[in-house]
């Protein structure tokens, strides 16, 4: 599989998603940098979590009117994955290529802790490697981070299995409506969520439910 | 042209002595650009006028270390090729005015010192003191400080891993915010900021100047009084996007070798830098301040040299570089100019639309700063054991001090900071001393800040001993190596006798503690002047401590592993109530010796544990400090889930101070009974006091683990949960 990681400016967990996917994939993933207008042929394309342009204006809004995310988007359109973790995943909502928007956090703060995930959809290359219906813990570490669509959105997405992670009961961290914590298009080839996988693929780092993502895309992407 | 008064020299901070000292060195008046600068590097916070003699009694070098005071950051050698760059920096003044831009900024200040050297910023910690709970400010002054640590760290990527957050009443009109940096380099690629050779280009990167912070030195250089709040423009206004760019930016220049010199434009902006890397370079520096990238107009020679806008550098590059070093900074957007050239002239010289606006000698700056031996007297520490009262339930006092402000959870801080990024936070918040891993190896680094602030008032030096001894187990608690400290010294007046004998009594107690457990001194500062009407903060040395963990699968954590381990004590419990937190909050005293520190002990101690823990023989370890061994049995127990019974048979005379006494140079440790059977005849052997406290694994009829003991009716650990976990967020949201 070979696999892509754009690099915003104040993109900070680039690094963090290019060690996970080395790990668990073997290969080195190509770091591509945001003011680049072409994204190499790979098989997935990562946007990282971070503070892409500082936040300003909206979470993720600049970065998604970036050269790089009009290619990015072409690519998705051909079919390629694209999986956005945290400020990737707000990128994905500006873009429109996922539908809804992320929201302050309804305890107005920034929150950082490991959170307990309801895996809700299997029938996707990126949670293949899970059990329908079973807990994953993942740490969040955002302050917008609260889902809201409207209900015909949300009811579309519940209808067509594309939310594939939930909070699991009495463990939102942020108001997310339905306690959504990450979606897919209607191609199913693009996931967004806020909580990060990335983090958790590393006994010593408290955990190891986010290998089964990677190791999902490997066996679908190979 | 401003005709210089005495007025005039007045409010520069400046006093008749020291600006007739000016005139001599200058061989003339200076004009208002000269006393601006000369107003800015003789205050307190720049020349240390009022401590330079005393921090001179630190020891400050070791065979691990590689670079002591005197640079942007102290450095250790962490081996196989890799440094340790720290240093933890107060920004109280500016945190008690807007404690969200001056949290901020504290921890944007102290990245860039770290990065400046050369190293990737790997962890950040916040030593936090605030008045008391109750006190009307407190609850916004928390509030602010958090989330501007919080929003400044996040966005640079850098986990916040650790710190401290605590309440007294001394701190009601003067908050701590003590910030520590900690990164990583390459031994080889380290950066200095000793602006060398002659006619060799300075070039500022990052941020426009603006006029943010102007005469921010000199305001953390007096006491408050009620019209400090008006002092709000010259705290400054951070922008972490543009330090993560400047950060990726230097990194990147660093990489090539174009760079002679670099210094970040922290306190007193340009001014400092230039001045303090030409005095290091033992060269001149002439700049000129319309090649100055500016985002106000109109902006003066005297708010460019003494703006304090952020994220801002000033390197000296080797000649011809100049096109390479551009292209990166452009790539990254931020701001480039080539802003003057080094000179053999030994003399600060700044143009402005074509005139010389200063020229003076640049070791009047530096070497000629005020230097001031302040007369001091050393208080009689505090004596004698407090009378308690014997019949109080122990594990009420004991569910009372969970739920107390020094002692409570503080959580609701620590999830408001990123912790987990960079994917190398090996032990998170919430244990003795925090962990990162040496990235791609299988090293960490261990860190702690501590003092205990009650100690210091009463024996400023026992106080500060105890600081460097808690620290020093609170990484061999982890089963690291303590290395090197940074330190902050937070003091009140200086000009002030009894409180100068703070400042003197405690780095010499520090001194002598560094001494003992081969544990120097790296980098740190002062602040001083921590006063509002009259009223100073208790003396609050804090320490930062950094310690090399060698193999991290054997690192030790303070949760409970296993039911039906032997839970033992190292050290002496001699129940020592006097100045704990027990006293305080049961008995309402604030009184007695504060515990003595036997440095000797100490170190042997921290050896036998440290020892044990590499070995692979222990897991499970926990520093004894505030509140004593029933709060650390607590504590173990919360972090794991797991209950514990302890089997003591103290009378009822010594129950209380065997249970809340805060005896130092104690560590708890829990480990399966035969090994502790072996442990026992090892410490035995060695010298060292043991004791059997109880064991692990206790649970209800229910079958809810409890904490239990000999005169300690069982509490379910969901109840002390409660109220560990409960006070803070409840007191912020109320």
């Amino acid at each position: 599989m070979k696999a892509a990681v754009v690099v915003f400016p104040a993109s900070n967990c680039d690094r963090d998603a290019a060690v996970a996917l080395e790990q668990i994939t073997g290969t080195k993933p190509q770091m591509i940098w945001h003011a680049d207008s072409e994204v190499p042929d790979v098989d997935l394309i990562v946007l990282p979590g971070g503070f892409s342009y500082g936040d300003y204006l909206r979470c993720g809004a600049m970065a998604g009117q970036s050269n790089i995310m009009r290619a990015v988007k072409e690519k998705a359109e051909q079919g390629v994955h694209v999986l956005g973790i945290c400020n990737g995943f707000q990128v994905l909502t500006e873009t429109h290529m996922l539908p809804g928007v992320l929201m302050r956090n309804a305890a107005l703060k920034f929150v950082c802790k490991p959170v307990g995930l309801t895996v809700t959809e299997t029938q996707s290359v990126f949670t293949r490697h899970y059990k329908a219906g079973q807990r994953a813990e993942f740490p969040v570490a955002h302050g917008e981070g609260n889902y809201v669509a409207d209900d015909e959105t949300l009811n579309r997405l519940e209808g067509e299995g594309r939310v594939v992670f939930k909070y699991a009961p009495g463990e939102n961290p942020n108001g997310s409506v339905r306690d959504i914590a990450g979606i897919l298009n209607d191609k199913r080839n693009v996931l967004g969520l806020m909580p990060h996988p990335e983090r958790v693929c590393d006994p010593l780092l408290g955990g190891t439910d986010g290998r089964a993502m990677f190791e999902s895309l490997l066996e679908a992407l190979a | 042209m401003t005709q210089i008064t005495p007025q005039l020299v007045r409010e520069h901070g400046l006093n008749e002595t020291e600006y007739a000292r000016i005139n001599e060195l200058l061989g003339r008046a200076p004009n208002l650009v000269e006393l601006g600068i000369f107003s800015v590097m003789w205050s307190e916070h720049c020349s240390y006028k009022s401590t330079r003699i005393h921090l001179k009694k630190l020891p400050t070098s070791a065979p691990w270390v590689v670079q002591g005071p005197g640079e942007n950051a102290g450095i250790i050698d962490v081996g196989d090729g890799d440094v340790c760059v720290f240093k933890m920096e107060s920004h109280n003044h500016p945190s008690f005015i807007a404690p969200f831009q001056g949290a901020a900024t504290g921890v944007g200040g102290i990245m860039r010192d770290v990065f400046t050297m050369g190293a990737r910023p790997v962890a950040s910690l916040n030593a936090l003191r605030f008045g008391a709970p109750e006190h009307p400010k407190t609850k916004h002054l928390v509030s602010g400080v958090v989330e501007g640590i919080g929003s400044y760290g996040n966005c640079m990527g850098v986990p916040t891993v650790g710190g401290e957050v605590n309440f007294h009443a001394s701190y009601n009109g003067n908050n701590l915010v003590n910030a520590m940096c900690v990164g990583l380099a390459k031994a080889d690629k380290i950066f200095y900021s000793a602006a060398r050779g002659s006619g060799n280009p300075v070039v500022y990167v990052g941020s426009k100047t603006g006029r943010d912070g102007i005469h921010g030195a000199t305001m953390a250089s007096a006491e408050f009084n009620e019209d400090s709040e008006e002092k709000r423009p010259t705290v400054q206004v951070g922008d972490p996007f543009t330090e993560k760019l400047l950060l990726e930016a230097c990194l990147e220049l660093m990489a090539t070798d174009a760079i002679i010199a670099i210094q970040d434009m922290g306190a007193a902006g340009l001014t400092s830098s230039s001045a303090e890397m030409a005095d290091k370079g033992d060269s001149g520096i002439e700049i000129d301040l319309d090649k100055v990238p500016q985002r106000e107009t109109n902006l003066t020679a005297y708010e460019m040299m003494l703006s304090e806008s952020q994220e801002r550098m000033l390197a000296v590059l080797k000649p011809g570089r100049e096109a390479e070093a551009e292209r990166i900074f452009k790539k990254w957007e931020l701001d480039f100019s080539v802003i003057g050239y080094t000179t053999d002239t030994h003399r600060l010289v700044v143009r402005h639309k074509g005139e010389i606006v200063a020229d003076m000698p640049v070791t009047a700056l530096s070497d000629a700063a005020p230097l001031y031996e302040r007369p001091y007297v050393t208080r009689a520490p505090a004596t004698g054991t407090p009378a308690f009262d014997a019949t109080k339930p122990v594990m009420e006092s004991l569910l009372k001090l969970l739920g107390t402000p020094d002692l409570c959870s503080k959580r609701w801080v620590w999830e408001q900071y990123d912790y987990t990024v960079m994917g190398d936070s090996v032990q998170q918040p919430g244990g003795d001393a925090a962990v990162v891993r040496i990235h791609g190896t299988g090293k960490g680094l261990a860190m702690s800040t501590d003092v205990t602030p009650r100690y210091c008032r009463a024996d400023p030096r026992e106080g500060a001993k105890q600081a460097v001894a808690e620290s020093y187990r609170n990484i061999t608690a982890v089963g690291a190596t303590p290395l090197a400290l940074t330190d902050c010294l937070n003091f009140s007046n200086p000009e002030k006798p009894e409180a100068m004998g703070e400042i003197v009594n405690g780095i010499e107690g520090m001194g002598e503690a560094c001494r003992a457990l081969d544990f120097p001194i790296v980098s740190g500062n002062c602040s001083l002047y921590n006063e509002t009407q009259g009223e100073g903060i208790l003396p609050t040395p804090t320490v930062g401590g950094v310690g090399l963990l060698k193999n991290i699968a054997r690192m030790a954590t303070v949760a409970f592993k296993r039911d039906n381990d032997a839970i033992l004590v190292i050290g002496e419990t001699k129940g020592h109530l006097g100045q704990s937190v027990y006293l305080r909050e049961i008995e309402g005293r604030e009184e007695g010796a504060c515990p003595p520190v036997d440095l000797k002990l100490e170190k042997k101690h921290g050896k036998f544990v440290r020892g044990l823990i590499e070995a692979g023989k222990l897991d499970t370890v926990h520093d004894v400090s505030d509140g004593g061994l029933l709060l650390a049995v607590a504590e173990m127990a919360l972090a794991s889930g797991i209950g514990a019974v302890l089997r003591t048979n103290y009378g009822p005379a010594d129950f209380i101070p065997a249970m809340f006494g805060e005896d130092q140079g104690r560590y708890l440790i829990a480990l399966p009974q035969k090994k502790a059977d072996a442990v026992i005849a090892a410490a035995a052997k060695a010298g060292i006091t043991i004791r059997h406290l109880g064991f692990t694994g206790a649970v209800s009829e229910m079958g809810e683990p409890v904490l239990q003991g000999v005169g300690l009716p069982a509490v379910g650990l969901e109840v002390l949960r409660s109220a560990h976990e409960n006070w803070l967020p409840g007191y912020m949201n109320s």
